[in-house]
């Protein structure tokens, strides 16, 4: 079967490290620094948010009896979820032996590990008090020691996150060692020098090491594609083990886990074109045949996620469980949250199907605008399930409504500005492609031209 | 310190007469010689001969220990040390304990595979000698240190200018 070329244009060995390494050594330009400067103002407004909502109290946002999960877990669970396809396209395609990952593999990581962290604050915020966080771990005290209630999804979430938030760290890390060596190679500048020396730890590309850096890499991708899993289904457990109709099915953690790649290769078309935009020498590493095998994975895990809301229609009607068909059929579909509900069978469900055509998938403005939909419609998702489920209870002199405040929209919209002042210094500051791993690849697709043995 | 070895190095531009380099010098009788590469090279690894990483084996171990101190740690935390009841359920609460005794398993074999390579590959090493800073980027050295077997000067340059190397020189690796 004939490959389409993974890197366009013919490239030297050369060429490939000066055009990864060019956003590194050079000024930024204007685009950039606009985009940083408001970035950054974001991320300021963000910490104040943060500071204010500690100090003062959770009762700042909406959260309310019965509804006491709100946009701190809705939020939690949206980055979480935006996390997995950074891992998956790291260590699951890797495993599959996709050689176009590749390109897109070391800024797909770099998002995971910014969306993990920007996830992770959420929840020791939710505690209500952040302060006594170490708590979650179990560690000898002299509380008794008290020690923490294993038999809690909610600790398992906290043994699930902080697993995941290592080992991708470490994963990307381990991946840009022999890139910070070529800059430090190539650094003119001391101080360069010294930083990306001590960033690449000495790195030598002997053949023993590459030998057992392979291996650690190989080793580093099995462990990760179980890991990945596993997060998100504990994430999902969080509402599934619960015995409240709408939380409580076993259809939870594979729904979630689609709907985590789903949402995350939403965040990476969104990225993606966008540094496509800012780097056009990227258009060569990141081809519109990258984007639309993205736009593929997009449209079946949109499907998946759509096969998935409706088995949750079909189950709580096939049951007979008359909580569970009122938690669908009328409060869902029809009550007074029905409008989110609808936004996100919209955004997950209905946009996506533009991908069917292969104009769609190949056409930057439409993927950038579908992928900001998923974004939008799999935030919604967390919150139907969320706020939906617990706003009207088994006894309706409970019901109430979220009180979505002020400090709800600064959370959510400051925690873009986290995310996106981390993504843009990396950007700069490290190669946004993985320099040593698209030089084995670079003759795919090119046999005809006498290159590769691949 | 006699941390570095001094030898001769040879440079080569291209991936095949690397291959074929690493191949000759090991023919040669060579088994000391470092084959130096930007990137991974496909059949190097049969080239000169290199064993199979160990480091599997580390990860599995402490892939075990992770399970097994995890397991140790939720058993003896919920019923042995300060068993509550909660919801009624059994103190050692098995099915429950899994999603951390997975976890761990995770946490341990993937930190010690990368201690592994910190050990293996001698990392972090300070200010390592440099004998092209383009063997990162474009360029492929072998390096054959004095200490190998067989080592002269003339027969180790002699060896290189037949494989086409473009530059040999002396060097510490």
């Amino acid at each position: 079967m004939k490959r389409n070329e993974l890197v366009l244009g013919d490239k030297t060995l050369k060429d490939i490290t000066e055009d990864i390494v060019a956003p590194v050594e050079s000024f930024p330009g204007k685009g950039w620094v606009g985009m940083f400067l408001g970035a950054k103002t974001l991320f300021l407004f963000y910490i104040i948010s943060v500071a204010v909502v500690i100090s003062t109290g959770m009762g700042l946002l909406g959260v309310n009896t019965p509804i006491a999960w709100g946009t701190m877990i809705i939020t939690f669970v949206f980055w979480i979820g935006i996390g997995h396809a950074g891992t998956l396209i790291s260590a699951v395609l890797f495993l599959f032996r996709q050689k176009w990952r590749t390109s897109v593999a070391r800024t797909a990581e770099a998002m995971t590990v910014f969306a993990v962290m920007t996830a992770g604050i959420f929840p020791l915020i939710h505690t209500g008090r952040p302060w006594l966080d170490f708590w979650l771990f179990p560690y000898p005290n002299q509380r008794g020691p008290l020690w923490v209630n294993f038999r809690s999804p909610l600790l398992w979430d906290v043994f699930a996150v902080s697993t995941y938030a290592t080992v991708s760290i470490v994963f990307w890390y381990i991946g840009l060692v022999p890139d910070f060596a070529t800059i430090r190679d190539r650094a003119k500048n001391k101080v360069r020098k010294i930083v990306y020396g001590a960033l690449s730890l000495g790195w030598r590309g002997t053949a023993r090491n590459w030998s057992h850096y392979e291996m650690l890499y190989l080793l580093l991708a099995g462990l990760s594609t179980p890991l990945v899993l596993s997060v998100h289904t504990i994430v999902s457990f969080d509402f599934a083990v619960s015995q409240l109709p709408g939380w409580h099915t076993t259809i939870f953690p594979p729904y979630f886990v689609a709907g985590a790649i789903f949402s995350g290769f939403g965040m990476v078309v969104t990225l993606m074109t966008l540094v496509r935009i800012g780097f056009p020498a990227f258009k060569d590493y990141v081809t519109l045949d990258h984007m639309e095998v993205m736009n593929k994975i997009i449209m079946t895990t949109g499907l998946m996620v759509g096969y998935a809301y409706g088995s949750e229609f079909f189950v709580a009607w096939y049951s007979g469980n008359i909580y569970e068909r009122y938690v669908f059929f009328v409060s869902r579909a029809s009550g007074p949250y029905a409008w989110s509900y609808w936004t996100m069978i919209t955004c997950n469900v209905l946009i996506p199907q533009i991908f069917w055509f292969r104009w769609a998938r190949r056409s930057i403005p439409i993927m950038f605008i579908v992928s900001i939909f998923v974004n939008i419609g799999m935030w919604f998702e967390r919150f139907v399930i969320t706020v939906t489920s617990l706003h009207r209870d088994f006894l309706p002199a409970n019901w109430g409504m979220y009180a979505w405040s002020f400090w709800d929209t600064a959370i959510l919209l400051g925690s873009f500005g986290m995310f996106l002042t981390l993504f843009l210094l990396y950007l700069r500051l490290f190669p946004a492609i993985s320099i040593a791993e698209i030089k084995p690849v670079m003759n795919v697709g090119k046999e005809g031209k006498g290159g590769g043995h691949h | 310190m006699a941390k570095y070895q001094s030898g001769l190095a040879a440079i080569f531009t291209t991936e095949e007469a690397f291959l074929k380099a690493a191949r000759a010098t090991y023919d040669a009788g060579f088994r000391k010689f470092d084959a130096i590469s930007p990137y991974p090279v496909h059949g190097m690894e049969e080239a000169c001969h290199i064993q199979r990483s160990w480091i599997p084996y580390v990860s599995f171990v402490m892939g075990v220990t992770g399970l097994l101190g995890a397991l140790a740690l939720t058993y003896w935390t919920s019923a042995v040390n300060w068993p509550v009841n909660v919801g009624g359920k059994p103190f050692f609460s098995l099915p429950a304990f899994i999603p951390i005794m997975f976890e761990l398993t995770i946490l341990f074999a993937a930190l010690s595979a990368v201690a592994s390579l910190f050990v293996a590959a001698g990392l972090p090493k300070l200010d390592p000698p440099t004998i092209d800073p383009d063997l990162s980027s474009h360029k492929f050295a072998i390096f054959i240190p004095q200490n190998d077997a067989g080592y002269s000067e003339s027969k180790v340059e002699e060896l290189f200018r037949s494989l086409g190397a473009i530059e040999i020189k002396k060097a510490q690796h």
